[in-house]
């Protein structure tokens, strides 16, 4: 089945903000198509790691990463049906400012049968230095009548 | 000259749990992931309490990617911290009494981190360790593994590098502010 591109985002979007710990996490999806995505988390209280600066935990902003680049991966011409974290390796430029949104963006550059190639990168509102970057593999489901 | 006599045994305990909570409790994203830590003398176990907020596949279904590698960062950022507030309390640098959030050691700083996803997350409790392999002045190693049913199944494993605090001082912004001496 081919579906258009709009309908096609319009469906990503919504299971994206459907994902529960997405969710608890305030995520949502700002832009997404040709296997690249765009999704945005606001600080929270909630998400603090250091409560003497209150900068963001990184492991919080390792999930807003892994979810950018499963839905980078999904988002692939290719079309899988599905998606999986095979690993992440997350490198942490600076400490992100307390109070501002952390915006992730992540592409999927290359893809094969198996396995989907991504990198990712996330600022805050300094768009010249990023405060993280992400390389990472992940899994390519193929629909049911692609199997062999 | 004649061996000191042993602390009763609740007063050693109350001294390293106190120091533990302090540690755990301070975190707000760690009360938020429903983290908690089981003592046993100095080795910790992370426990991840299972919530519905925590899935990332409701169709499976299975905990998200992100909560697992919150989980392990949390577990190895604690480990490391914790690692070095015990060689200060037990050596009777810091008294555990003095400590407030507010006096508390800096935590350290994460570099990178790399997760490795071993099996899918159940919808179910999950157990993690970390090991310090190398704990220097200024860097630390520090590996992760969580498990869920079964110990010798582990679900996912990381290795992360940190900047540890230095003494006293407060610490700079982050890897950037620190001069590249070698």
């Amino acid at each position: 089945m081919v579906l258009k591109a709009g309908e096609k985002a319009r469906i990503a979007k919504q299971f994206i903000e459907a994902i529960p710990f997405s969710k608890a996490l305030g995520m949502r999806l700002d832009d997404i198509g040709d296997g690249r995505a765009v999704i945005s988390m606001p600080w929270s209280e909630d998400l603090v790691g250091d409560p003497r600066s209150g900068v963001i935990h990184g492991g919080a902003v390792s999930a807003l990463m892994d979810t950018c680049g499963g839905a980078a991966v999904m988002s692939h011409p290719e079309a899988p049906a599905g998606t999986a974290t095979i690993d992440l390796r997350i490198d942490y430029m600076r400490p992100a400012t307390p109070g501002e949104r952390i915006v992730a963006r992540a592409e999927c550059y290359n893809i094969t049968r198996s396995v989907g190639f991504v990198r990712a990168s996330a600022f805050d509102a300094d768009e010249a230095r990023p405060v993280a970057t992400a390389a990472g593999a992940f899994t390519v489901e193929r629909p049911q009548e692609d199997k062999a | 000259m004649s061996r000191a006599r042993p602390e009763p045994v609740q007063v050693v305990k109350e001294r390293r749990d106190r120091a533990l909570d302090l540690l755990v409790q301070g975190v707000p994203y760690t009360r938020f992931m429903g983290i908690g830590f089981d003592r046993r003398g100095d080795e910790l176990t992370a426990l991840l309490h299972f919530d519905e907020k925590l899935i990332g596949n409701p169709f499976l279904p299975a905990l998200h990617g992100g909560a697992i590698a919150s989980f392990l960062e949390v577990t190895a950022i604690v480990g490391l911290s914790w690692q070095s507030l015990w060689d200060e309390i037990e050596s009777g640098r810091v008294a555990p009494e003095d400590l407030t959030p507010e006096t508390m050691p800096r935590l350290p700083k994460t570099i990178d981190f790399t997760v490795d996803y071993l099996r899918s997350g159940l919808p179910r409790d999950a157990y993690a360790r970390a090991r310090v392999n190398r704990s220097g002045r200024r860097y630390a190693s520090v590996h992760v593994e969580a498990w869920q049913d079964n110990r010798a199944r582990p679900c996912a494993q990381a290795t992360g590098h940190f900047l540890t605090p230095r003494h006293g001082a407060g610490q700079g912004a982050g890897p950037d502010s620190e001069a590249h001496d070698g």
